[in-house]
């Protein structure tokens, strides 16, 4: 604390860092270090890669690909907190097996095995357990996977959320799909998404019932191995990347893909494909759908030859119908996703720090 | 008695260091006239700090010289130190112009580009003259310098005029030291310089040189819409007096509402227009030539379209020679704005301003000169009886601001995010850039990002600190957090401590003050939006004492594009979550009001703020029904403008609480929902609203002197202070209580000058240690 000349009053001032960033300048985490963007990164950098480092985790995909006995295997690890637990269209137990299995789908991978393991808080209904443990059944069933090995902790009441569900799954990788990588993006490449995005995120919004209204909507959650399978019998190499678009919606998985290859994503504003029902609710909470979390959306990147044939073979697959190219990979600006406005002009799709904050005055 | 035989009897000589803006602007043929005037005898010549003169004489004549160097010195001089020295006497005869001295550090300033000067307009419309319409000519006192400086030295080869090889006669004038345009680099004539072309929306050229001009006129009398290529970019231009031409032109670039800018031949045109005050005419008529804000007369004759519902007018005169003689061959006002689409940067380039005004321009008007910088015109408007910079650009930049202090490292400030300027500083100078405007455009970006690898070339300047705002999604915090990542110190500035900050810089101070600023939103340093703050503030920190009591943004960004959600909130609160029914905003927005009184009331997506715009918002759209926004600022605007000027009622706003105090915002808007209730003029409420938080204003610096043991200078700064209405009953109310009041004038209040204060800020803490 020092004093101005002229005054004798206290003196403070705000934070400020003058001299070296620090490699992760906070001392403890917050919301943002979990809402998907940048602060999740800086978190995952700082903290995890650096402490696990290793060849297979340095990439950062959807879900790690190790050897087994010679082949390709798939790993990846969930776990999910939602609130409210049901909502339209699906609930936590669907939406635990659908993401690990969308995470090995994303790796080229169809799923062998599932683990599933719960955090239930005291006092959750043994009937919204059975519901929630219901819906894994159902899922793991339609995408064809059994579920293998589990856990159970029970934590003391107000140290949980009702429950929590982690599971785990591997697959083995489609031999087709092994030069898959976000880093795998080349100028000329289509950007396709498998259907209207943001119905998740919108679902689970007006399920809080804080918005005061109601829409028909209805979360996309669904297991999207079986739509992999058609795109690599229809395109296989030419398939350059495949993402799971959830936590942070497609501008965040294109963010990342952007930044991984080294290349710029630049995205058509009209050939967004936006549930009218999305778009009114997205409008009425300031949010841009492009940032809204998916569950059954696959975002994939293919070369320019081979997109006509993949956007066919997934339009005829029952979870790809609402299939769209929404952009195109170009050289510059390297790292950059860019939207088309409807005028002419072209905006920047950033990857965002935290959760969206009004940045204009 | 000889000159020669003078010195030798005297003995007196003196070196001399001139810096700031002394080259490419008449100043060593200055120099030599004014020496050679009082018989002295010596030598100038330019290095890369600016000018070095040696003078010898009687001491009164170098007295004489050097007062006179800096009251005569030419139009486009800028002199911003003067160092003498004493030398033995030399003797030696007249007064030599010597070659430049091309080594040492590069400190020499490249100057802003001029509007013609009186000489260059005169040879324009002389017949006998070779550059008679001529649309390039001009001189050491006049013409392109920074929109086409690729590089220092400021030479010809380091402009855009590096590809026009000097006819014999330009060669001569260019190495005569008698001649007005002795080293003037662009210069240039119909022999041997840039050639006008009239371009078709195919691309085929239609017409060359004069015959171009006047077809282009002959369009724009036909109602056409024709793209000009001026100094820092691309204009649209339409008749200001054929509200079809107006109307195509706002229908075809999707600007719904903003006003276009306006160019009269000549200033008594502007006096038919518009109210004009000494200020506003020396404006006008300044070799910047700015674009001036001015209050309409009633009944001018002027297209609806040209600024729909707005009391005021943008005028300018013509700038470059080509705008003359459009305007002469045109005889009368024609709409200059921006050649953009909607909020997109104006095109530069003629590649592309014929893609991106394809669907708009009938014709282009273009030359062969290339633009190297994108640069805005500037917009000035009189303010409590004093020029005021409302947008600083062409004309103005990159002329640098003084700091009142040394700066220990090179500074780099990246500014906010809409309207943003950066800004270098070194030493005691601060350039502040060019209007850069908003930056999730990618090519705003773009000018963002070369924009500074152009200053940091041209001003041989490499930053070692970054200030940044604390906004972490800004995409120039962003830019700032990369260069931290290669190892550059970093520095964060709280947006407003900025805003005040860069009031005090501009005003020559280093505070302690009381610091007002009132804006849209800024982040706060509680992770909350700020945006109604009372500060104490020095350059190097600031406390919060105070602020408006916050409130909810339903849905956030859109609460910014969609006033009545602001309304909605502000009512909520007024009236202790049961506001009434009939309100008529209600009943217009009725499908979405209680949606959003809930998103308010349960805090979903509603982030909370302490803006002094949200106020304006809210208030605009129960007085002026103005529900959403076509640009920044426009229900503030509108509210502005309604008020009755007369109307002298104010609204109270109690303060509550202390540590930070706040200054409770929901009253004005119970009073206003009470008196619209009853039959009172929306005018006298928008007044009564204006004069309640000026006295807000007022109350909290009264408060804010208390806190901090006597303070009685405060700075308003903040874009809200672009309202002249809240600023001058503030500043004359706080002027009765015996504050001194700063306001910006050479940056402006809003966002473009957020720049200045970081650097301020940053380089302050730096030299503290802090």
């Amino acid at each position: 604390m020092t004093s101005p000349p002229g005054t004798g009053e206290p003196w403070t001032v705000g934070p400020q860092t003058v001299g070296k960033k620090r490699a992760f300048g906070h001392t403890a985490v917050n919301l943002s270090h979990g809402a998907g963007g940048k602060a999740t990164h800086a978190l995952v950098q700082a903290i995890f890669l650096d402490a696990f480092a290793n060849p297979m985790l340095a990439p950062l995909n959807d879900g790690a690909v190790v050897s087994v006995a010679g082949r390709p295997v798939a790993f990846t690890t969930d776990s999910f907190v939602v609130s409210p637990i049901f909502f339209a269209g699906g609930c936590l137990g669907d939406l635990a097996v659908n993401g690990t299995v969308n995470d090995l789908a994303a790796c080229g991978a169809q799923p062998l095995a599932l683990s599933a393991g719960f955090v239930i808080e005291e006092g959750f209904p043994v009937a919204d357990l059975q519901r929630v443990v219901g819906a894994m059944a159902a899922a793991a069933n339609a995408a064809g996977v059994p579920i293998v090995t589990g856990d159970t902790k029970v934590v003391e009441r107000g140290k949980g959320d009702g429950c929590y569900v982690n599971t785990s799954g591997i697959g083995l990788v489609d031999e087709r799909a092994t030069g898959l990588s976000a880093s795998a993006a080349r100028p000329g490449d289509q950007v396709l998404v498998s259907g209207p995005i943001g119905d998740h995120g919108t679902a689970v919004m007006l399920a809080r019932g804080t918005l005061g209204i109601s829409a028909d909507i209805v979360s996309d959650t669904a297991p999207l191995n079986g739509l992999v399978s058609v795109l690599l019998d229809a395109a296989g190499a030419a398939v350059h990347v495949l993402r799971d678009a959830t936590r942070g919606g497609v501008a965040t998985v294109l963010n990342e893909v952007a930044a991984a290859s080294g290349v710029a994503v630049v995205l058509e504003e009209t050939a967004l494909p936006v549930r009218p029902e999305v778009a009114g609710v997205c409008g009425l909470l300031g949010l841009d759908p492009l940032y809204v979390a998916c569950e059954g959306r696959m975002v994939v990147v293919v070369a320019e030859e081979a997109a006509p044939g993949a956007l066919a073979a997934m339009r005829a697959h029952p979870l790809g119908g609402g299939s769209v190219i929404i952009g195109e990979v170009v050289a510059e600006p390297a790292g950059l996703v860019l939207e088309n406005t409807g005028f002419g002009g072209a905006r920047v799709v950033d990857m965002l720090v935290g959760d969206p904050l009004p940045r204009i005055c | 008695m000889t000159s020669n035989q003078k010195a030798e009897l005297k003995a007196h000589r003196v070196s001399v260091r001139v810096e700031g803006i002394v080259q490419g602007v008449g100043f060593r043929p200055f120099v030599r006239n004014l020496a050679t005037e009082l018989a002295l005898t010596g030598s100038v010549r330019n290095d890369t700090a600016g000018a070095f003169i040696e003078v010898e004489g009687a001491p009164t004549a170098t007295g004489e010289f050097l007062r006179r160097l800096q009251s005569d010195a030419p139009p486009l001089c800028v002199i911003e130190s003067v160092v003498t020295a004493p030398l033995p006497a030399a003797g030696g005869d007249g007064f030599a112009i010597l070659p430049s001295d091309p080594g040492g550090e590069r400190r020499a300033l490249v100057s802003a580009d001029m509007a013609t000067c009186a000489d260059c307009l005169r040879e324009l419309f002389d017949p006998a003259d070779r550059r008679y319409r001529y649309p390039f000519i001009n001189c050491t006192n006049c013409g392109p310098r920074f929109t086409i400086v690729r590089d220092i030295p400021y030479d010809r080869p380091n402009t855009t005029m590096a590809g026009f090889a000097m006819c014999a006669d330009c060669e001569r004038e260019y190495a005569d030291p008698d001649d007005r345009r002795y080293h003037a680099q662009p210069i240039c004539c119909p022999a041997c310089g840039p050639r006008l072309s009239l371009v078709g929306t195919a691309g085929a050229r239609l017409e060359d040189g004069d015959a171009a001009l006047l077809q282009a006129a002959a369009l724009l009398r036909q109602d056409k819409i024709v793209a000009v290529k001026g100094l820092g970019g691309f204009h649209l231009a339409v008749r200001a007096s054929s509200e079809i031409a107006a109307a195509a032109l706002r229908y075809r670039k999707h600007r719904e509402d903003k006003p276009f800018a306006v160019m009269v031949p000549d200033t008594g045109t502007a006096r038919q227009l518009c109210e004009l005050d000494d200020v506003g005419q020396n404006l006008l008529e300044s070799p910047r030539r700015p674009i001036v804000l001015l209050r309409r007369r009633p009944g001018t004759s002027m297209a609806p379209s040209v600024a729909p519902g707005n009391g005021h007018l943008g005028l300018m005169l013509p700038y470059t020679p080509l705008h003359h003689l459009l305007a002469r061959a045109l005889g009368e006002p024609f709409v200059l704005t921006s050649g953009n689409i909607s909020d997109e940067p104006i095109a530069f380039l003629d590649d592309e301003a014929r893609a991106r005004l394809g669907g708009i321009a009938d014709a282009y008007l273009t030359h062969d000169r290339p633009i190297h910088i994108r640069t805005d015109d500037s917009v000035t408007r009189s303010l409590r009886g004093k020029a005021t910079l409302l947008r600083r650009s062409r004309g103005y930049v990159p002329q640098p601001l003084l700091l009142p202090h040394n700066l220990p490292r090179p500074v780099l400030a990246c500014g906010a995010e809409l309207k943003n300027t950066f800004c270098l500083g070194r030493g005691r100078r601060a350039f502040v850039s060019h209007h850069i405007g908003d930056l999730e455009n990618y090519e705003t970006l773009r000018s963002f990002t070369e924009g500074i690898k152009h200053f940091c070339r041209l001003f041989d300047v490499r930053p070692e600190l970054v200030a940044y705002d604390l906004h972490p999604e800004y995409l120039s915090t962003k830019y700032a957090m990369e260069l931290g990542r290669n190892g550059i110190d970093l520095v964060a500035v709280q947006h407003h401590h900025a805003h005040i900050a860069s009031c005090l810089v501009d005003n020559g101070e280093t505070g302690p003050a009381i610091g007002v600023a009132f804006d849209g939103l800024g982040m706060g340093t509680d992770g909350s939006l700020w945006g109604g703050e009372i500060l104490l503030a020095t350059l190097s920190g600031f406390k919060r004492l105070g602020h408006l009591e916050p409130v909810a943004m339903p849905g956030g960004t859109a609460a910014i594009k969609q006033p009545w959600r602001m309304a909605a909130a502000y009512l909520d609160r007024a009236f202790d979550g049961s506001p009434p029914e009939d309100l008529s905003v209600a009943r217009r927005q009725a499908a979405m009001w209680l949606p959003v009184l809930t998103l308010a009331r349960t805090g979903t997506a509603s982030p909370m703020t302490s803006s002094a715009g949200r106020l304006f918002d809210a208030v605009s759209a129960l007085v002026c029904g103005r529900d959403t926004v076509n640009y920044e600022g426009q229900a503030a605007i509108e509210l502005e403008q309604l008020a009755h000027r007369r109307e002298d009622g104010a609204y109270a706003v109690p303060i509550i609480g202390s540590d930070p105090f706040q200054l409770e915002g929901k009253a004005l808007v119970r009073a206003v929902v009470d008196d619209l209730a009853t039959g009172t003029g929306p005018d006298v409420v928008a007044a009564r609203f204006h004069n309640g938080l000026a006295g807000a204003v007022v109350a909290a610096c009264r408060r804010a002197r208390e806190m901090s043991g006597g303070l009685s200078t405060v700075a308003l700064s903040g874009g809200v202070f672009q309202n002249v209405l809240l600023t001058e009953r503030a500043a004359t109310g706080l002027e009765g209580n015996g504050f001194r009041v700063l306001l910006a004038r050479n940056v402006p209040a809003n966002d473009g000058g957020i720049s200045l204060g970081q650097a301020a800020v940053a380089g302050t803490q730096d030299a503290t240690g802090r």
